[in-house]
C-alpha cells in the first residue's frame, strides 16, 4: 500500500494561489455583511458599546474567517478521510457531555475546553454531515434501492441524535434528524422508502410527548397559550412579539427600541437578537436580514449543485440544510411560530462555538465549491 | 487509486440548467469534457431544488408572520410595549391656602425637608444610618421601620429616614453629605397655620389619609397628600385638594427610571376666602382670655360669620405628621373639650335668651299683644306646680317691653302657657334654634326645641310644667352658640339669613354675601321691633338686667339679651332658704352665662352671641365681655378699614 501521506504530496498542480482564486469571494462577502449585521446588532444589545459582546464577538468573526478559508482550501479526499475520526470524536463529546457537562438554563449543554466553551452538538451536525456525504459518496442509483444499504447511516443518524435527546436537548436533536433527512433525500432514497418512514410519524410523536420533560411540555403549552402565564414561561415569547410589533414598518430607530433598550426582551443577545433588530429596524430590516439569509441559503444550495461529485453536493447540502434549520428554528422562534428552545441565529447571535461551528460549515461549503470540478470517485455501476 | 485532475469550467451553472429534468444541458453538449453524468446528480439536483423551494417558502411564510406582527398587528404590541415602558407617577398638588376676609392666611403651606436613603448608593448602609443619628437622633423605632422598609423596598426606591426636617437639621445634614453616602435631602410640603390656635376650630386641620380614604380616591395614595379632618379643611377638602400632576417616566424592565419623558404639573387647590376677620378673631380671643367659652360675631344682614371663637383650643399644626398618644390623651381628657368647636358643637340651654322667641311666637299666635299686661307675683302656679321668678317679690304689672328688659320669669312662664309648645318650637325653628344650619363645618350639632309630639315619640310624657320651663329657656331646650347668633342676626334684620363662612372661591366672591339674597322672616315688622325695643331696654335703659353691655360710644346703641342656664336642678330649700349662691358651687356645677345682642339699635349690623361655660352671672360675664366684643368689632367695622382689598373686590360687584 501507498502511504497516505505521499498520496496527498502527489496531489497535483493544483496551486494554493489557484484555489484561492476559485473561491466564491462573493459568498465570502454576504457572509461578512451578515457578520456585519451582527456585530451591528450587538453593539445595540450593549446599549451602544463594543462590550461586552460585540468586540470579542468581532474577534471571533475574524478567528472563524480564517479558519473558514483554511478549510475551503482541503481537498475532499482530506475531507473524506476526516469524516469518520470527526464523526467518532463527535460521539464521544456528546457522550462525555452528558457526563461531565455544564447545564444552563435547563437544556443547553456544554463542555469547557481549554477555557472555551464548546457544544459538542453544534459540531455533531457537522460531523454527521460528513460522515454521511463519506457513506453516499460511493453509492450508485441501484444500491439506493436496498433498503440494507440505507441502515448503516440511518445508524449514524440516530447516535447522535439518541444523544442529543438525553442531554435533552429537543430542538438541536430535530434539527439534527432533518438534516441527516435531507442528505437520504438528496442521496436518492426511493420515494416508497420514504413513504414507509413517513406514515409511523404521527404515533411516534404521541408518543414521545408522553416521554418529554416538563420543561419542554410547558414550552409546548406557553407556546399555544403565551397569555396563560405572562410573567413565567410565556415571558420570553410575549415580549419578544410586543417588541416586534413595537418596531411597526420603519423601525425604532437603531440604538432607540424601547423592548430591547429596557431590558424587557429576554436574552437580547444570543436568542432574540432577531426581535431587536426588527424592533429597531422594522419590517424593513427584518425582512432585508431574512433575505440576506435566504441568499445565503440559495447560494449554498446551488453550489452543491454545482459540484461534480456526490460527496460534495451531499455535503454541501447537509451544511446549506444545518444553516437554514437554524436560522427557520430561531426565527420561527422569536415570532412565536414554534416553542422556545435555545437556538441562536447562527452568526448574528453573541457565542463562540456556534460561531466558530457555523464557520467551520462554511468553509466545508466552499471547499466544495472550490472542488467543484475534481474527478473523485465517480464510479457509478450503472453509468 | 485515481489520479484526480482539476478541470476549470468553463461554463457556470445556468439557471436553465438547475431546472432541467435531465442531466445538466453542459454535460450534454460537451459530453467529451463531462465524460459522465450519473443519474444521482439528476436526482440530487432535483430533489435540492424542490428542498430549496422549501427552504424558499418556509422563510416566505416567516416573512408573512413578521408582516402580521409588525404591521397588521403592530399597534397593538406597540401599545403593549409603551404599557411595559412608561411609568406614570401622579405628583401631589399643593394644597389651596384658606385667606381671611382681608387675604390673611389662615391655612397655607410650607416647605420642609426630609432625609431619604438610597441603599444602592452606599455600600454600607448601618454605617451610614450610624453616622446619620450621631448628627440627628434616630430612635429604635425609627431605625427599625427604616431596617423593615429597606428589606422590602428595592434598592433604588428610596426609603423615609425622617421627615418634617427643620431648615437647621437640613443644613446639618447638607454640611455632613460627604459622610452620608446614599442619603438625599428631598423637598415637601407641610399643611401651615400661622395662626395656629387662633382659629384651629374654624379652619381644621388635615391629617395623612387612612386606608379608607385612598380607597374612595385613590390620588390620596400619593406621598404628601392630606385630608381635611375638621373645619373648612375638611368641608371644602375636594376644592382644597387640587388636580395631581402627573410626571411619565421610562422604566426598564425591573422599574429603575431610565428618564421622564413629561411632566404634568399639578393644579394648586382652590383659595378658600373666609367671611372670618383674623383682627377681629383675635380681638375676641383676647377678650376672652382664658374662660371656656364660645363667641360668635355675624354680619347680621347677610349671615357672614365675621369672628367664631371657641376656647381653649388646640394647634392645629400637629395634626399634620400625626398626633402623638399623649397629646391626644391629654386633648381628649380635657373637661373645657379643646377639640370641640363648642360655637357649633356645643349645646347649651339659652335660659332667658330665648325669650324673645316665645315673646313671638305668642304674637304670631295672638295669645299676647304688645300692651298685654301680666301680673309677676314671683311665682306662678300651673297644675299643681310652683314656679319661680328669679325676682323673689316679683315685678308687679308689666307688659312685654319690660317682661324683656326686667327677664321676668313669670311673664313668659305665663306667655308659654297661653302659646302652647307647638308655636313656640315652630317660632324659635325659623329663628335658627334647635335646627341644622348652613354653615360649613362638620360636626355641628342642632339641639332641640323639643315639642309634645316629639318627646312622646320617645316615650316621655309631656306636662304642663315643661312648655312653662321653656317659656324661659330652661328644660328639654337645647341649642348652639352659632343658633344663639343667628337669631339674633335674624331678630335684628327681619331677614332669614344662614351663617356662612365661605366669602370666595379662588377670588370668586360667593352669592351670599348680597343681603337681598336671604329672604324677610315671616314675621310682621311691627312684632320685631317690639323684640328689639325689649332687648334695647335690656342694656340702655334704667333696671335693665345688663347695664353693663351699654356701649360707650355715643350714638350707638346695643340691644341685647342675657341668659342663664342652670346646669343643675336648684331645689326649692334651697332657693326659698335665701343661701344659695351658684358662684359658691364647683366650676363644672356653676350655670353657663350667656348674652345674644346687636348693634347698631336703629341700624342693625352686627350680631353676636356670647357663651361662658359656667361663667354663673350673665350680666356680670357674658354681657361686659359681648360689649367689648361688639366695641372690638363697630371699632374694626370694614367701612373704616382702610386697607381692605376684600371689600373694595365686594363694592366693585
Amino acid at each position: 500500500m501507498i502511504s497516505q501521506k505521499r498520496l496527498l504530496r502527489a496531489e497535483p498542480s493544483f496551486r494554493f494561489l489557484a484555489k484561492l482564486w476559485r473561491i466564491s469571494w462573493l459568498y465570502v462577502l454576504l457572509i461578512c455583511v451578515l457578520a456585519g449585521v451582527g456585530y451591528g446588532a450587538l453593539y445595540s444589545a450593549d446599549g451602544g458599546s463594543a462590550k461586552p459582546f460585540a468586540g470579542p464577538q468581532s474577534l471571533r468573526f475574524g478567528f472563524g474567517l480564517v479558519l473558514m478559508l483554511g478549510v475551503a482550501m482541503l481537498s475532499p479526499r482530506v475531507l473524506v478521510r476526516l469524516a469518520w475520526p470527526l464523526y467518532g470524536l463527535s460521539l464521544l463529546l456528546l457522550a462525555a457531555v452528558l457526563h461531565m457537562g455544564h447545564v444552563g438554563k435547563g437544556a443547553e449543554r456544554w463542555l469547557i475546553i481549554g477555557g472555551m466553551q464548546v457544544q459538542p452538538s453544534e459540531f455533531a451536525k457537522i460531523a454527521l454531515a460528513l460522515v454521511l456525504a463519506a457513506w453516499f459518496h460511493r453509492a450508485g442509483h441501484k444500491r439506493m434501492g436496498n433498503p440494507l444499504f440505507l441502515i448503516p447511516p440511518a445508524i449514524l443518524v440516530l447516535l447522535p441524535v439518541g444523544l442529543v435527546l438525553k442531554e435533552p436537548n429537543l430542538g438541536t436533536a430535530v434539527i439534527i434528524g432533518a438534516v441527516g433527512a435531507s442528505i437520504f433525500l438528496a442521496a436518492g432514497m426511493r420515494l416508497w422508502q420514504i413513504a414507509i418512514l413517513i406514515a409511523p410519524v404521527p404515533f411516534l410523536a404521541k408518543f414521545a410527548y408522553g416521554h418529554l420533560h416538563d420543561y419542554q411540555k410547558a414550552r409546548i403549552t406557553t407556546f399555544l397559550h403565551p397569555e396563560s402565564d405572562p410573567l413565567g414561561a410565556g415571558y420570553n415569547i410575549i415580549q419578544s412579539k410586543i417588541a416586534l410589533g413595537s418596531g411597526g414598518m420603519w423601525g425604532q430607530g437603531y440604538l432607540h427600541g424601547t423592548q430591547g433598550q429596557l431590558n424587557f426582551l429576554p436574552e437580547k443577545q444570543t436568542d432574540f437578537i432577531f426581535t431587536m433588530i426588527a424592533e429597531e429596524w422594522g419590517l424593513v430590516g427584518g425582512l432585508t436580514v431574512m433575505g440576506l439569509l435566504l441568499l445565503i441559503i440559495m447560494g449554498g444550495m446551488l453550489m452543491s449543485m454545482r459540484c461534480r461529485h456526490q460527496f460534495g453536493r451531499l455535503l454541501g447540502l447537509g451544511i446549506s440544510m444545518n444553516f437554514f434549520l437554524y436560522c427557520v428554528v430561531n426565527l420561527s422562534m422569536v415570532m412565536g411560530a414554534i416553542p422556545v428552545g435555545g437556538v441562536p441565529l447562527p452568526l448574528i447571535s453573541y457565542g463562540g462555538s456556534a460561531m466558530l461551528t457555523v464557520m467551520f460549515g462554511f468553509g466545508l461549503l466552499l471547499s466544495v465549491y472550490v472542488h467543484r470540478d475534481a474527478s473523485f470517485g465517480e464510479n457509478e455501476g450503472n453509468a | 487509486m485515481r489520479r484526480w485532475s482539476f478541470r476549470r469550467a468553463s461554463r457556470g451553472l445556468t439557471i436553465g440548467a438547475l431546472f432541467s429534468r435531465k442531466t445538466p444541458a453542459a454535460a450534454r453538449r460537451a459530453p467529451a469534457r463531462a465524460p459522465k453524468e450519473t443519474p444521482s446528480r439528476g436526482i440530487f439536483t432535483r430533489r435540492a431544488l424542490a428542498l430549496m423551494g422549501l427552504q424558499t417558502a418556509a422563510l416566505g411564510a416567516l416573512g408573512d408572520r413578521l408582516y402580521r406582527l409588525q404591521v397588521s398587528d403592530g399597534r397593538k404590541y406597540a401599545t403593549m410595549a409603551d404599557n411595559n415602558r412608561i411609568s406614570t407617577r401622579l405628583l401631589a398638588p399643593p394644597r389651596g391656602r384658606i385667606i381671611d376676609r382681608f387675604g390673611a392666611t389662615l391655612g397655607g403651606n410650607k416647605v420642609n425637608w426630609r432625609a431619604l436613603l438610597l441603599a444602592e448608593q452606599t455600600t454600607n448602609v448601618q454605617g451610614t444610618l450610624d453616622r446619620y443619628s450621631a448628627i440627628l437622633p434616630l430612635d429604635d423605632r425609627e431605625r427599625a421601620r427604616i431596617d423593615r422598609e429597606l428589606k422590602h423596598g428595592r434598592k433604588f426606591i428610596p426609603v423615609v429616614v425622617q421627615d418634617f426636617l427643620s431648615w437647621d437639621d437640613m443644613a446639618r445634614l447638607e454640611v455632613n453629605a460627604p459622610e452620608l453616602p446614599g442619603i438625599l435631602i428631598d423637598v415637601g410640603t407641610t399643611r401651615l397655620y400661622p395662626q395656629g390656635p387662633t382659629l384651629a376650630h374654624v379652619v381644621g386641620y388635615v391629617a395623612p389619609p387612612n386606608e379608607r380614604d385612598v380607597a374612595k380616591d385613590a390620588d390620596l395614595a400619593l406621598p404628601g397628600m392630606r385630608i381635611g379632618r375638621a373645619g373648612i379643611e375638611q368641608f371644602h377638602d375636594l376644592a382644597l385638594r387640587g388636580t395631581p400632576g402627573s410626571v411619565q417616566m421610562e422604566v426598564n424592565s425591573v422599574g429603575r427610571v431610565m428618564r421622564e419623558l413629561d411632566r404634568r404639573e399639578g393644579q394648586q387647590g382652590k383659595t378658600i376666602g373666609l367671611t372670618v376677620d383674623l383682627g377681629l378673631q383675635q380681638a375676641v380671643l383676647s377678650r376672652i382670655a382664658d374662660q371656656a367659652a364660645s363667641a360668635v360675631v355675624m354680619d347680621a344682614r347677610n349671615g357672614e360669620v365675621l369672628a367664631m371663637v371657641s376656647t381653649p383650643s388646640f394647634d392645629p399644626s400637629l395634626f399634620d405628621s400625626g398626633v402623638s398618644q399623649q397629646q391626644w390623651a391629654e386633648w381628649t381628657a380635657d373637661q373645657r373639650t379643646p377639640l370641640i368647636n363648642k360655637a357649633v358643637a356645643g349645646v347649651y340651654p339659652p335660659g332667658s335668651t330665648f325669650k324673645p322667641a316665645v315673646a313671638m311666637a305668642a304674637l304670631q299666635a295672638g295669645t299676647l299683644t304688645p300692651g298685654d299686661r301680666i301680673t309677676c307675683r314671683g311665682y306662678i302656679d300651673v297644675g299643681g306646680a310652683r314656679f319661680h321668678c328669679w325676682a323673689r317679690y316679683g315685678h308687679g304689672s308689666i307688659d312685654l317691653h319690660q317682661g324683656i328688659k326686667f327677664s321676668c320669669d313669670v311673664f313668659f312662664y305665663e306667655v308659654a302657657r297661653r302659646t302652647g309648645m307647638d308655636p313656640i318650637a315652630a317660632t324659635a325653628h325659623v329663628f335658627g334654634l334647635g335646627t341644622k344650619l348652613g354653615i360649613e363645618l362638620p360636626h355641628q350639632r342642632t339641639g332641640s326645641i323639643p315639642t309634645p309630639a316629639m318627646r312622646r315619640a320617645e316615650g316621655h310624657h309631656w306636662n304642663g310644667g315643661d312648655t312653662i320651663n321653656a317659656g324661659i329657656g330652661q328644660g328639654f331646650v337645647t341649642v348652639t352658640p352659632l343658633q344663639l347668633a343667628t337669631y339674633a342676626s335674624r331678630l335684628a334684620t327681619g331677614r332669614m339669613v344662614q351663617p356662612h363662612l365661605t366669602r370666595s372661591i379662588d377670588e370668586a366672591l360667593q352669592p351670599t354675601m348680597n343681603p337681598d339674597h336671604w329672604p324677610a322672616l315671616p314675621m310682621p315688622e311691627d312684632h320685631l321691633q317690639a323684640l328689639r325695643s325689649g332687648m334695647y331696654a335690656v342694656v340702655n335703659e334704667p333696671h335693665g338686667t345688663a347695664p353693663k353691655a351699654r356701649l360707650p360710644l355715643a350714638g350707638v346703641q346695643m340691644a341685647g339679651k342675657t341668659g342663664s342656664a342652670q346646669v343643675r336642678h336648684v331645689s326649692r330649700y334651697a332657693r326659698e332658704s335665701g343661701h344659695f349662691d351658684s358662684s359658691k358651687l364647683p366650676w363644672e356645677f356653676r350655670p353657663h352665662a350667656l348674652f345674644i345682642c346687636f348693634a347698631p339699635y336703629d341700624n342693625p349690623r352686627y350680631a353676636a352671641a356670647v357663651v361662658v361655660e359656667h361663667g354663673n352671672a350673665a350680666a356680670e360675664v357674658a354681657a361686659p365681655l359681648a360689649r367689648d366684643i361688639m366695641m372690638d368689632t363697630l371699632t374694626r367695622d370694614p367701612v373704616n378699614h382702610k386697607d381692605a382689598p376684600g371689600q373694595k373686590v365686594a363694592d366693585a360687584i
